[in-house]
């Protein structure tokens, strides 16, 4: 571990490849196919989600992500009009309408009467229905249905086969924004993250300078507690914590499950990582800048607020991101701190809800799970560096 | 929605602007009250051994505070809670110990928790060391780790959507699902794959690995670039091939930094519940123990049983933490 003095991004400039000046030509071949491999695995998966997500609804219901760009051939069935829609022309009844819709962008191939034989005659071919009359079925849908005799029948179904172009729509994410509560949970998972990431910070600082560059007794047993509750299981906690609030709320009235509950929940919960990360590298900080400022009678506080906290701004940054994507993401502590209502809920514990009860709209999932991780994927790619750092501080340093 | 949001931008003000109010004020009162001003040597130096003394702990008060009543007080009250009964009220000795004993789902979750600590962490470890391994060595190295790397930016909920929809099966008519479509462009009959059981576990164990991959491979990147290049070099002079680098010279320099990426992994997998709870609620056979202790406290709402699954957790990721702890002992000593 001594071995890693310096974190580098994964953005910075390669190394010339550790192995890279051995000529074996059909060696790197593979490489490069097996790193394409890997690669392809682990995007396919969001990029199916993304492209379905811009899918037509009843596209995606029935055909997979990668023929999208495609037109497919499919089979239908139409209304044809009732007697109602008749006119009558000279010595002729007439029904006139279009199978495929008013403003479709399929091209029709071919219709039957039979719903096992959609595509029995071409299109433009004329046809004696079984109520009675010819039809006459165009490549655009338009059908001309005569007869020498008024129509009268109740509802006569006509069946055909029709080449379906690609088509790509916001509808999906309309509607999940609107009708399936995403929006409104857009809003409350931003509610709950920006305080929950800001709170912590300034309360871990002070505790991390003291850890850092304070003598006095206990301070390597307290470092030794903030690296065994780096790993203490949340689930340690609901329970009594859940007690407790349900405590307060009928002592002092309110509800146990408050956005103040959870702020101060996942403010605690960050707490161990924060002052972990800062105390690694505040102690990292040269000790002459400190020795020098406290010769010339800097307070502890001053030395802190002016020199400390500014140095120390990659690693708050480190922090921050994974604190807020850590909250963003976060399912457990959503769950149990805040209501199961609309105003309350989350994306992640919306998104879940909806994987319940709207489990085969695919078009409603993949847009709404794509609202869910836009931000954390901004966030991530935006500031990539200093989440690496952090990982690297964070996990490498201590264990 | 407006109310919310002021309700929230009002609570960074006051949280920041308490905690600013706190820090300078307490810092101040404490020079005020133990001023030396005016005061002779001994009497003096007195006050300002008592300052240095007093003064850590106003730094750290808030933080102890909230470590104490969210961290540290909750782990005494679950282990004394799993002593009592659903409602927390009545002590029960051991009787929530032999309802775990005697409960399917508990022995399952134990089970399956042991499948997924043995999978994972391996295989997201394996695959990061590989990834780390190749992309060190192409001109496109770096571009391929951030997609590899970018499924730690999203939730087990939206990765549990992703790959719900991989795995997605339709009884009749065209697979939409890749997994299956693959299967049935091979040749194969289409699967339920989330039902299928014993291998579907490994379906859901496949996402944790999917987003715990960039995770190894960013920390094992980092560790290969810290081999010594001489070391390499001399290997390479011996004639030995790249495979033997590998495994001899390579391997053997990172070997801490990889214990320390499978540990770090571990502890994630135990604590694994939002993709159990996604993906099949616990359902055929493929309980663990955090979706079963959430079962317990929310669904059962049996407190004693709840607390008793998440003091296994907790025993579970005790070794690891003990572990920790010795480490950065050690490595205080080094500073």
């Amino acid at each position: 571990m001594a071995t890693i003095t310096q974190s580098s991004p994964v953005t910075a400039e390669p190394k010339a490849g550790i192995l890279s000046n051995i000529k074996v030509t059909p060696g790197k071949a593979m490489a490069h196919l097996a790193l394409l491999l890997l690669v392809l695995i682990w995007t396919v998966p969001t990029f199916g989600l993304l492209i379905s997500s811009v899918r037509d609804r009843d596209q995606l219901a029935v055909s997979g992500w990668w023929t999208s760009l495609t037109t497919v051939q499919r089979s239908f069935a139409g209304v044809l009009g009732t007697p109602a829609d008749q006119v009558q022309e000279d010595d002729q009844f007439v029904i006139r309408g279009n199978v495929l819709g008013d403003d479709s962008n399929q091209v029709l191939v071919g219709f039957g009467t039979s719903i096992n034989n959609p595509a029995e005659f071409p299109a433009g071919s004329s046809v004696e229905m079984r109520t009675g009359g010819t039809i006459t079925v165009s490549e655009d849908g338009s059908y001309v249905w005569t007869s020498p005799t008024a129509f009268a029948h109740n509802r006569v179904r006509l069946f055909y086969t029709s080449q379906v172009p690609p088509r790509f729509t916001l509808d999906n994410y309309v509607e999940v924004i609107t009708a399936a509560g995403i929006g409104r949970a857009f809003v409350n998972s931003f509610t709950v993250t920006v305080p929950a990431t800001i709170i912590p910070i300034l309360i871990a600082a002070f505790a991390a300078y003291a850890l850092a560059w304070m003598r006095f007794p206990g301070r390597t047993l307290l470092v030794a507690l903030m690296v065994g509750l780096l790993v203490v299981p949340l689930q340690m906690s609901l329970i009594p914590l859940l007690r407790l609030y349900n405590g307060i709320a009928t002592t002092f009235g309110g509800s146990a499950k408050s956005y103040l509950g959870i702020w101060l929940a996942h403010t605690a919960f960050g707490l161990p990582l924060a002052i972990y990360l800062l105390r690694n590298y505040m102690a990292g900080l040269p000790r002459e800048i400190m020795e020098s400022a406290r010769m010339d009678g800097a307070s502890h506080f001053q030395i802190f607020v002016t020199m400390v906290l500014p140095l120390s701004f990659p690693a708050l940054a480190s922090f921050a991101i994974f604190q807020f994507l850590w909250v963003w993401n976060d399912l457990l502590v959503a769950i149990v701190f805040l209501g199961q209502s609309q105003n309350e809920l989350v994306l992640t514990g919306q998104l879940r809800a909806l994987l319940g009860s709207r489990g085969d709209n695919w078009e409603i999932l993949t847009a709404g799970a794509f609202i869910s991780i836009v931000v954390p994927l901004v966030v991530f790619f935006s500031l990539q560096r200093y989440f690496v750092r952090g990982l690297l501080a964070g996990s490498v340093k201590g264990g | 929605m407006v109310e919310q949001i002021l309700y929230a931008a009002l609570t960074i003000a006051v949280g920041v602007g308490f905690a600013f109010v706190y820090f300078w004020g307490s810092n101040w009162l404490l020079d005020r009250a133990l001023s030396t001003q005016g005061l002779d040597g001994p009497a003096s130096a007195r006050r300002d051994t008592l300052r240095t003394r007093i003064r850590p702990w106003l730094f750290l008060f808030p933080a102890l505070f909230f470590l104490t009543v969210y961290l540290v007080y909750p782990v005494f009250e679950t282990i004394r809670l799993t002593f009592y009964d659903g409602g927390g009220r009545n002590f029960v000795g051991a009787a929530n110990w032999i309802w775990a004993l005697n409960s399917p789902a508990f022995v399952q979750s134990l089970i399956n928790n042991a499948l997924w600590l043995i999978f994972v962490p391996t295989a997201a470890t394996a695959f990061g060391l590989l990834v780390a391994v190749l992309a060190d060595r192409l001109w496109w190295g770096n571009i391929a780790k951030s997609l590899v790397f970018m499924p730690m930016a999203i939730s087990f909920v939206g990765a549990s959507v992703i790959w719900k929809f991989i795995y997605d099966y339709r009884g009749t008519g065209e697979q939409i699902g890749l997994l299956n479509a693959i299967v049935v462009a091979f040749g194969g009959e289409p699967q339920a794959w989330i039902t299928v059981p014993f291998w579907n576990n490994f379906f859901l164990m496949v996402i944790l690995v999917w987003i715990q991959t960039g995770f190894a491979m960013v920390i094992l990147s980092a560790a290969l670039r810290g081999i010594p290049e001489e070391t390499i070099e001399a290997a390479r002079i011996d004639g030995a091939s790249d495979v033997r680098i590998f495994f001899d010279i390579m391997i053997p320099q990172i070997l801490p930094t990889i214990l320390v990426v499978w540990t770090t992994i571990t502890i994630v997998v135990l604590k694994i519940f939002d993709i159990v709870l996604a993906m099949t609620g616990g359902q055929w056979n493929t309980q663990v123990l955090a979706n079963l202790m959430y079962d317990q406290m929310f669904r059962a709402n049996h407190f004693g049983r709840g607390s008793l699954v998440a003091l296994v957790i907790m025993i579970a990721v005790l070794p690891v933490m003990i572990w920790n702890i010795r480490q950065a002992r050690s490595e205080e000593g080094t500073h």
